[in-house]
């Protein structure tokens, strides 16, 4: 034997202190820079509907111009050709105006439920969608609950269309296009802290003005875009019903039982069998 | 060992070729009804599915952005995985259990399940948008481990591998292979353990793939106890099917069935009308605990509250009296007639879930097209030929060749 007993243990005591210290310094330069979520907080007090930022969006993202003009009444929605609408409400404060686009949750469900890793939650915030790996299943459009990603279902080689806050923009150090391009500063871009504290601001500034409540900040356990508006956004036919929590957590109970069933019912499967099969061999004995 | 397959002794020592050949050729009368209905049905079909590829899913489906997923999903998958749930409880009572008695329809079942995961999962195939990354989950590069549907679509995987073990000593049977019949049926016990391990986790986790969608079914079919709902129900979804199938296969391969298992087809029948409606019993009651839980009482005065009723008292509360009464009298029509009633439940319950309560609330409501019914009836005849195909040539229904007997 050329390693005895006390050698073993002190090599696995530097082993072991060699792993411990190796995590650490791993470790530390990570915590330091820790990148936060960027957003944008849409203002629907200062919209004025003039659905500038679905050019701008169509024109960064290769779409067809959209035609607000033509397909007005009632409800627009977000399509495989228009990944943002600016939709117009008769409310109890006039008419408002109501932006929507993905809202780039920060546990999306469809993150979750994408079993290729095709939609992807960037470091940086938004959840994109990467072709080369989606196979069209479609679960990331079930689970989705703002009902987001859109589905080419007349093209033999369909994409999901849905807002990605202008990635590729991001990467370059630009702001999403509509952010951008906005003329009355409805949206504003930034980390999803200051959007936080800038959001706080303004309803405290302008009590009058604003509903006190920040779409967004818990809705399916918080999201990168937020919004602020002057009546309530049941008015504006935003989904008010939404669960509060992450939406991937509602699956976790399934998901965390399986090792437990995949290792114990082998186990109790193979006991009965061999404990059935002893009882009819006694029985045959007997006979 | 190669030799041994090619040069098959029970098939007159004919070369692999000359074999296969005349084993394709068909076997019984041609202008059947069953041919003069399908064929037609399959026919359009294919054309269907050539035009799904080239111009798109939307081209023949009328799947909307709000429901995505529909028939194709909701019927073929999620409805007939439940069906063939048989095969996992029938090798539990057989394998498990060593209930001896089952052991004749034991086969037969297998091989239902194994079709239906084939061309159920096959069925997805459609489905997909982007069908040619449909590897990207299995060869590694790209696992989403935190989705339902990737465990899913790996059990089913998995669980076709393991039931095609569990039939594969048949296979062995009609090509006459005795060395490879001896492995594979030493192989069964471990199958069965496998496969009825994959099949708790994927029946259960169709259910758990909805588990995401909350606000989008309605209330009276959600909650956090869908996985264990599709569990239960698939016990008994499954051995409605046995009863039923195995009715309809006693009459049209009448002559393949000998004397002795025929007879037992009665004492079979009421065995498994016995443990329907003991798991009918079970499941009826935790709905009915789950929805006490979940205080829906004010939505059972509406449209969807009435249909509710019917399937929980119409569809499963009732044939579960049935069942329980058939055992008690011996009524074995009574028993069929519980096992058809069982399915339509089944049915209604996972569209319910799937198609007919997704989205419940949206304005344009999602009904499929004439298309979509033709597609997934050209699935199921197909299943069904390849069915007669293999009863009429391996040992599946008829006894096994006496060498295989004594192997075992």
């Amino acid at each position: 034997m050329s390693i005895n007993r006390r050698g073993f243990f002190r090599v696995l005591g530097v082993t072991g202190a060699a792993l411990t210290i190796g995590r650490d310094l791993k470790a530390a330069p990570k915590g330091n820079d820790e990148i936060e979520f960027r957003g944008v907080l849409y203002d629907s007090a200062r919209c004025k509907g003039c659905h500038g930022c679905e050019y701008d969006c169509a024109d960064a993202n290769g779409l067809p111009p959209p035609d607000p003009a033509k397909d007005l009444p009632p409800v627009r929605k977000t399509s495989e050709t228009k990944r943002t609408v600016v939709n117009e409400y008769n409310t109890s404060k006039g008419k408002v105006f109501i932006k929507m686009q993905c809202m780039h949750c920060n546990e999306p469900a469809c993150v979750a439920a994408c079993l290729t890793q095709a939609m992807h939650k960037t470091k940086a915030g938004p959840v994109i969608w990467r072709g080369e790996k989606c196979m069209g299943c479609r679960y990331c459009m079930v689970s989705c609950p703002f009902d987001i990603p859109k589905f080419e279902y007349h093209s033999p080689n369909p994409k999901i269309q849905k807002c990605d806050m202008c990635y590729n923009r991001l990467k370059t150090g630009e702001m999403p296009a509509c952010a951008a391009n906005c003329p009355n500063e409805a949206l504003f871009y930034g980390t999803r802290r200051q959007l936080l504290s800038e959001a706080r601001k303004r309803i405290v500034e302008n009590p009058k003005l604003y509903v006190d409540y920040l779409y967004g900040e818990h809705e399916a356990g918080g999201t990168c875009w937020m919004y602020l508006s002057p009546v309530r956004f049941k008015e504006l036919g935003m989904k008010t019903n939404l669960h509060k929590g992450s939406y991937p957590a509602l699956t976790k109970g399934f998901l965390y039982s399986v090792p437990s069933i995949f290792v114990l019912f082998p186990a109790l499967l193979l006991g009965i069998q061999q404990a059935t099969k002893k009882e009819n061999q006694n029985e045959e004995d007997e006979v | 060992m190669s030799k041994e397959i090619t040069m098959a002794p029970d098939n007159e020592g004919k070369p692999i070729l000359k074999f296969f050949m005349g084993e394709l050729k068909p076997k019984g009368k041609i202008l059947t009804p069953f041919n003069i209905i399908s064929v037609p049905i399959i026919l359009l079909g294919i054309v269907l599915i050539i035009i799904r590829f080239w111009k798109g899913i939307g081209a023949i489906t009328n799947l909307t952005q709000d429901v995505p997923w529909g028939l194709w999903i909701g019927f073929d998958v999620v409805t007939g995985v439940a069906f063939a749930g048989g095969a996992y409880v029938l090798t539990f009572m057989v394998y498990i259990l060593n209930m001896k008695k089952y052991h004749s329809i034991v086969r037969v079942t297998v091989l239902n399940g194994f079709l239906a995961y084939v061309f159920y999962a096959g069925a997805l195939l459609l489905d997909l948008g982007r069908p040619w990354n449909v590897i990207n989950p299995i060869i590694g590069n790209n696992f989403g481990v935190n989705s339902v549907l990737f465990l899913v679509a790996w059990h089913f995987l998995l669980y076709m591998i393991a039931q095609l073990i569990e039939f594969s000593p048949a296979v062995a049977e009609w090509l006459g292979a005795r060395r490879i019949h001896k492995i594979l049926s030493g192989m069964t016990i471990g199958a069965v353990i496998f496969g009825i391990t994959l099949s708790t986790l994927h029946q259960s986790g169709l259910g758990a793939l909805y588990l995401m969608a909350k606000e989008k079914i309605h209330p009276l079919w959600y909650s956090e106890f869908i996985p264990i709902m599709f569990f239960v129900s698939s016990i008994f979804a499954g051995l409605s099917m046995v009863i039923f199938e195995g009715s309809i296969s006693h009459k049209v391969f009448f002559k393949q069935i000998s004397d002795k298992d025929h007879h037992a087809q009665n004492g079979i029948i009421l065995g498994l009308s016995k443990i329907c409606a003991g798991a009918m019993f079970a499941y009826f009651f935790l709905q009915v605990l789950v929805f006490i839980h979940e205080r829906h009482w004010d939505l059972i005065n509406t449209p969807m509250g009435y249909w509710y009723l019917l399937e929980m008292l119409g569809f499963v509360f009732l044939p579960m009296l049935l069942f329980f009464y058939s055992y008690r009298t011996n009524n074995i029509k009574l028993a069929r007639i519980a096992s058809v009633m069982t399915i339509l439940g089944i049915i209604l319950n996972r569209l319910n879930v799937t198609v007919i309560g997704f989205r419940w609330d949206a304005a344009v409501h999602y009904i499929p097209s004439w298309m979509e019914v033709v597609v997934t009836l050209t699935v199921i005849f197909t299943e069904l030929w390849i069915f007669r195909w293999v009863i009429n040539r391996m040992p599946v229904l008829r006894d096994s060749p006496s060498w295989a007997k004594k192997q075992e």
